[in-house]
């Protein structure tokens, strides 16, 4: 950063983003698009606010790789290895087809054979920062070409690195191997064992001591730690950062922390994201659109289209685009863009001087203007579907991940009502916040997270906008109602099951309008008293009607209370009252049964 | 007014309750005491059922047809909320009030013959439900008995259901022109 500090910097990236991103979402542009513009205007070719572009954007691809942590937490080893399919088979495909039309292309303008193919593998890859934020906010993740999209994506991040390794051997003048290729490959097995090792093993423990302690600026700490030393530890034996975060994320993902992980890691992820959107839109070359307009405008849209065209080949290919709502264009739009990755390859081909005169500055213009033409490229596919197809559209396909059940809250009370849920097949995300009990739960095979369920974000995590009913068991009255509040307040859909310690608890709860409320010892000590009444020699059914019957009565006083505003001796004045009104109802069914023992059918 | 007093264990299971219940779901004129969703751990409230009967002009029986009689909790409803003292044994609280039955049952109406493997006529089974609403007073109306509930199609359920609602309807204006 430049002379004039942090604090300055930051002011005119936030300036600029508070201004753009609200107004290109408003327009329905998406934030994508908002944070190029707000570069465009910041950058150098701008208002000259900013100027060292380079520094930033690499700064800021550390967003990237935050972004596919967080990716790889949802994505547990099973479903992953559900994905294999569009990694490898789609994956390769797409390298193949859309590396092989745009080599053909660099050779068509002129560049050397080894230029072309340098420069048409590279811009062959695509950007997972702007694919993947597109497809998050319209909510393409989960459906098929979310799906097959982010395989490619995938399989594009493992081909960028034998690209780079690949790079100083094309350079003419022969290669420079430093004959180390065996010990690269050795280096880059033992990293991701050591992550492996590292996710399976050491980090649940070190999770669990952090969580006990209770603060949460140094689980925030931990979460960031983690994955700078991942990345780091990738970036130095030659593995993308963003590949190695992803690993590392998969490897968290079956962890009770996996909720908490997300919401510490999630606003450093958005910050930097946008930061990077914005690095992007600076480092558009408008000087050189202005000096060469036609030839940027024939790259950039002949670029676009080769790669659209190749894209879509492969869509048809993998099945995409068959049944009633062809995806073939979506997917070719969603990936139609130019990658980062792109920008450090040109860097490294223009050294090795593969790449001459202008062109890796014209290359990486038009790839940073084909990542700003996406969102448009989205939006007119998306118009164009639905104009097509009228139809109403498929339900979204639902995550396996969502739980109808939240419940907050998982000791000897939640414990019991995740039981009966589980013994009927029912799936409960449950959020706990004793990392002790944790731990003793996941022995048994239950899924816990650690996390306190009264912050709206990791309710937001566990996913209470898209569950039905939220178990409140939490034993602390305070935070209890403080979940309530919450729940009500932000998912109002959500059917509240809420567990009372005691009366003046109770009332609270109902009187917030929760409609199931249980009070946590009523039940238990109302078997307890018809086992008294048994061993006095009530018969047992008997005793079973008279606790039924003390119940009712007993909620209905309850119910009379929650309207009034009583003090203390009024309170004790009216349960005496009804106490004896109760002696009489009893006394009156005694009486009933011994008079008709003879002659009714109750007594033949 | 027309009290449905309606025992089905799993409502959302069963297909011709269902049908019947949702014929007659929306008329005004209805107060239904689904007793399996208001007692599901088979404690009846004795008083808030009498209350609901007591200003009755039709009682309804509805109920799938379970080992030749009524399902436990409305056998239950029976012995509670039926007492001595109140519907009978000096009690008077139902009488002149009409009672219909409506029950469904599984097998075919030619299964109930004297060589069927029901061993009876359908009419045979009738006798204990009938004699309950007499004994308290009640008149006892021609019951609505839906046979084959497994294998009737969507649309003859529909006419089934149809029917039950006409006989509500025209039962509720009949007692309503009685009252005037």
């Amino acid at each position: 950063m430049s002379e004039r500090g942090l604090l300055e910097d930051a002011l005119v990236y936030l300036g600029a983003a508070v201004v753009c991103v609200p107004i290109f979402a408003r327009l329905r542009l998406g934030s994508v698009l908002g944070y190029l513009a707000a570069g465009c205007a910041i950058g150098p070719f701008g208002l000259r606010l900013v100027s060292d572009v380079e520094s930033i954007l690499h700064f800021s691809e550390f967003g990237v790789v935050l972004m596919l942590f967080l990716i790889g937490l949802e994505l547990e080893p099973r479903r992953l290895w559900q994905l294999r399919g569009p990694v490898f088979g789609g994956g390769a495909l797409q390298m193949a087809a859309s590396g092989a039309a745009l080599a053909g292309c660099g050779l068509a303008v002129g560049l050397t054979w080894r230029g072309a193919l340098v420069a048409g593998l590279a811009v062959a890859l695509s950007s997972t920062a702007i694919a993947v934020q597109t497809m998050r906010e319209r909510g393409l993740l989960a459906q098929p070409v979310g799906r097959a999209a982010f395989g490619v994506l995938l399989f594009q991040d493992l081909a960028a690195i034998p690209l780079v390794g690949v790079v100083p051997l094309l350079a003419e003048g022969g290669a420079k191997s430093d004959g180390s290729g065996w010990l690269g490959l050795a280096k880059v097995v033992g990293a991701i064992a050591g992550v492996v090792v590292l996710g399976r093993y050491a980090t649940r423990p070190l999770l669990r001591a952090i969580a006990k302690t209770g603060l949460r600026e140094v689980s925030t700490a931990f979460a960031l730690l983690l994955v700078i030393g991942i990345a780091s530890l990738m970036e130095r034996v030659g593995v993308s950062m963003g590949l190695g975060a992803f690993l590392a994320g998969v490897l968290l993902a079956g962890s009770e922390y996996r909720h908490a992980l997300e919401t510490d890691i999630e606003p450093f992820k958005g910050l930097l994201m946008g930061l990077f959107f914005i690095a992007v839109g600076m480092s558009i070359d408008f000087g050189l659109v202005a000096r060469q307009p036609l030839v940027v405008l024939a790259l950039v849209a002949g670029f676009t289209a080769v790669k659209l065209a190749s894209l879509w080949l492969v869509a048809r290919r993998v099945g995409l685009d068959d049944g009633p709502s062809p995806q073939g264009a979506m997917f070719a739009a969603l990936l139609s863009q130019g990658g980062e990755f792109a920008f450090v390859v040109f860097g490294v081909a223009a050294e090795a001087r593969l790449l001459i005169g202008d062109w890796d500055k014209r290359l990486t213009l038009t790839v940073a203007l084909s990542m700003a033409l996406t969102p448009l490229l989205v939006i007119a596919v998306s118009r164009w579907q639905r104009r097509r197809a009228p139809a109403p559209r498929a339900p979204d396909e639902i995550d396996a991940d969502d739980a109808p059940v939240i419940i907050a809250g998982f000791g000897r009370f939640g414990q019991i009502v995740g039981r009966l849920l589980f013994a009927s097949g029912l799936r409960a995300t449950v959020l706990d916040v004793d990392p002790d009990s944790i731990d003793v739960l996941s022995r048994f095979g239950f899924k816990v997270f650690y996390g306190d369920a009264t912050r709206l974000d990791l309710l937001e995590s566990a996913g209470a906008s898209r569950a039905k009913v939220l178990v409140d068991a939490i034993d602390d009255v305070t935070a209890s109602l403080a979940l309530v509040d919450l729940a009500q307040h932000h998912f109002p859909h959500l059917t509240i099951v809420a567990r009372a310690r005691n009366v003046t608890h109770w009332l609270e709860l109902r009187r917030r309008g929760v409609v199931v409320v249980e009070r946590e010892t009523f039940d238990s000590a109302l078997s307890a008293g018809r086992r008294a009444l048994e061993a006095l020699g009530v018969g047992a059914h008997e005793a079973f009607e008279r606790a039924a019957k003390f119940r009712r009565h007993n909620v209905e006083l309850l119910e009379e209370l929650r309207g009034t505003d009583l003090d203390q001796r009024e309170r004790t004045q009216r349960a005496r009252a009804a106490r004896e009104q109760l002696e009489r109802q009893f006394e009156a069914d005694r009486g009933e049964l011994d008079r008709h023992a003879g002659d009714d059918w109750r007594g033949a | 007014m027309i009290v449905v007093v309606s025992a089905h264990p799993y409502p959302d299971r069963s297909i011709a309750n269902r049908a019947l219940t949702a014929a007659i779901s929306e008329l005004e004129l209805v107060e239904r005491r689904p007793l399996y969703d208001l007692y599901p751990d088979l404690s009846i409230d004795v008083e808030a059922e009498r209350r609901a009967l007591a200003g009755a002009d039709v009682v309804v029986w509805q109920h799938p047809l379970y080992w030749y009689s009524a399902p436990a909790l409305l056998k239950l409803w029976f012995e509670k909320v039926l007492a001595r003292g109140w519907a009978y044994g000096g009690g008077r609280a139902l009488a002149g009030k009409a009672c219909l039955w409506v029950t469904t049952t599984g097998g075919e109406l030619d299964a109930y013959a004297d060589d069927g493997p029901h061993g009876e006529p359908f009419e045979a089974f009738a006798p204990p439900l009938r004699q309950t609403a007499r004994f308290c007073g009640m008149r006892w109306l021609e019951p609505l008995i839906v046979h084959g509930a497994h294998h009737l199609s969507a649309a003859a359920l529909a006419e089934r259901g149809a029917e039950y609602r006409a006989r509500l309807v025209s039962l509720g204006a009949r007692e309503a022109s009685a009252d005037e």
